[in-house]
């Protein structure tokens, strides 16, 4: 188990040193997010409405940061497909090794990618004026379970990566299944101002739940049920993809 | 399990749906002797290293490496391995001296022999200097030096070498056969697979030629010679007219009737010892010119032609 540990360390830091040296990889993670914030806050947020809410800059930051942080594990789909293409796996399944360590590894250096992606949209959300009203409390445990989402996510980025043929399509198979997910959801605007089937779904959308979860953490609004909703999400789509992944990965390695 | 073979397989077998690529090889190697495995593309040769290495299991047919079952000890089998070659890479955004760091830890070496280690082998593999730099921006043949001494880093009493030199320019090609040798040397098994004949040649004691997932041959370099018929005797005459009296004057020394073509008669012979003086004095009686007289060892591309059919390396500009 020690043994495990230690060899997905090694591959996590593998995967983040290579992280500075694929400039696109490293733009998509620090500036994108970024980009967004500014645009959605300046171009769209003038016309949103947001009952209940100071500014719309207050009511953005949870749902970008919370969609920018699912989006993180994309670097893990790139990543293990490019690997498999390259023969890196091979190499890696012929050392002893522990085998969970390739996924293990992957996963946990996003971790830390997204802790940086992180600290850089909270940096700049503090600069054009968002405001934490909650406890340190609260603002740690919301960036707690923003790492686990995120974490949740990158194992079902692994399986679309291992699922795919190339990083290219391990990409838009992301992109085109989950940026919709994150759009039709309370994280960019009220769910009351979609159509009704849309709403329907937007209210039961994980993302929802989790952007609820985080506004409740971080400016105090009314949360119902959605910090356990969020967790009950999290754990749920850990248990469902992790072994989608594994089995997946013992697959395509085996080709 | 004999304690003297390093690696040996019985009756291996594996389908990739309905394309069959091995169908029953039996492998042996000794410990500290090369094997080679010869054959064309798609003959079976990377399915059979696959297996040996651990990455695929055999739909049959049981093998072991190091004294372990490639199944059922696969997990301490890998510590006794390295394998190098087009399918086991090496990542192109770490640096060369970074990847070997890497496989060392991998290996469970430790960090601070991880580090003295991959010093040691950039050394070796004159790749100090580039051993800073990200290996995307290597050339093919510094790749390969850096692949072999990955699969060198934990010092593995056996290595697998998938197609070491394919794609690689004739200098090149060289320096890594000399350090392939450096380490039969120091007593390594390998067990390489090429479809190069020269290569097979030049560094295996003994060859296992592979066709449609079958041994077809195996033996030594001289022992897959000989089957083609031994040597030839190549005599150029001054003039192509008395083809058919040196013919008849050189018939006796062959079981075979000598072929003229051009001026040249070509006669299979198995003496060696005499028969150059043989042929010129049989010819010179019968009043025969003679301008040259050549022995011809038939090589392994002849051997491969005349088990197979075809030639061994049809497309040569494979990708890596």
């Amino acid at each position: 188990m020690t043994q495990a540990l230690a060899d997905s360390l090694v591959l996590a830091r593998r995967n983040l040193l290579r992280i500075p040296r694929a400039p696109d990889l490293l733009l998509s993670f620090t500036v994108q997010p970024v980009m967004f914030v500014l645009l959605f806050a300046y171009v769209f947020g003038g016309a949103i409405e947001t009952p209940g809410f100071d500014d719309y800059k207050d009511f953005l930051m949870p749902g970008i940061i919370t969609q920018s942080i699912a989006f993180g594990g994309f670097i893990t789909a790139i990543g293990l497909s490019e690997d498999l293409n390259k023969g890196l796996i091979d190499r890696f399944r012929s050392l002893p090794m522990a085998r969970s360590a390739v996924l293990a590894g992957r996963t946990a250096a996003d971790v830390v990618t997204n802790l940086v992606s992180l600290t850089i949209m909270i940096t700049v959300g503090l600069i054009i004026g968002f405001d934490f009203k909650t406890s340190v409390a609260h603002v740690a445990a919301g960036i707690g379970l923003l790492l686990l989402f995120g974490y949740v996510f990158s194992w079902i980025f692994a399986f679309f990566g291992l699922k795919s043929s190339s990083p290219e399509s391990a990409q838009s198979i992301g992109f085109i299944t989950v940026f919709p997910l994150t759009f039709i959801s309370s994280a960019f605007v009220p769910t009351d101002s979609m159509p009704e089937a849309l709403q329907t779904f937007a209210d039961v959308n994980p993302f929802t739940v989790v952007v609820n979860a985080m506004r409740h953490l971080w400016l105090d609004t009314p949360a119902g049920n959605a910090v356990w909703g969020a967790l009950a999400w999290s754990v749920g789509l850990r248990a469902i993809f992790a072994p989608l992944a594994v089995r997946t990965y013992r697959r395509a390695a085996v080709k | 399990m004999s304690g003297e073979e390093a690696v040996s397989a019985q009756g291996l077998r594996k389908s990739y749906g309905s394309v069959v690529a091995l169908r029953g090889i039996d492998l042996s190697v000794p410990q500290g002797t090369v094997l080679g495995l010869l054959g064309p593309n798609g003959a079976g040769k990377t399915t059979a290293v696959r297996i040996l290495t651990t990455l695929l299991p055999p739909d049959g047919g049981t093998a072991q490496v190091a004294g372990l079952d490639v199944v059922d000890e696969a997990a301490k089998l890998r510590s006794q391995i390295g394998l190098a070659g087009q399918y086991a890479a090496v990542d192109e955004n770490l640096t060369g001296r970074e990847n070997l760091e890497m496989v060392g830890r991998l290996y469970h070496l430790g960090g601070p022999e991880s580090r003295k280690r991959a010093g040691e082998l950039l050394e070796r593999f004159d790749l100090t200097e580039a051993g800073k730099r990200m290996v995307r921006t290597y050339s093919g043949g510094m790749r390969r030096r850096l692949g072999l001494a990955a699969a060198l880093v934990a010092r593995p009493p056996v290595i697998f070498l998938d197609e070491p030199t394919t794609g690689l320019d004739p200098l090149s090609r060289l320096g890594l056969w000399e350090t392939i040798e450096d380490r039969v040397a120091a007593g390594t098994t390998v067990l390489l697979t090429t479809q190069y004949l020269d290569e097979a040649d030049r560094l295996a004691d003994s060859i296992a030629v592979i066709d449609h997932g079958r041994v077809i041959a195996e033996g030594t370099s001289d022992q897959l010679k000989d089957r083609v018929g031994g040597e030839r005797l190549e005599v150029t005459l001054e003039s192509p007219a008395q083809a058919e009296s040196g013919i008849a004057a050189l018939a006796p020394m062959s079981e075979e009737r000598p072929e003229a073509e051009d001026g040249t008669l070509r006669v299979a012979f198995r003496r060696r010892q005499g028969a150059i003086a043989e042929a010129v004095r049989r010819l010179d009686e019968a009043g025969v010119a003679v301008e040259d007289v050549a022995v011809r060892r038939p090589t392994l591309d002849d051997v491969f032609i005349s088990l197979t059919g075809h030639a061994a390396a049809q497309d040569e500009d494979q990708p890596e």
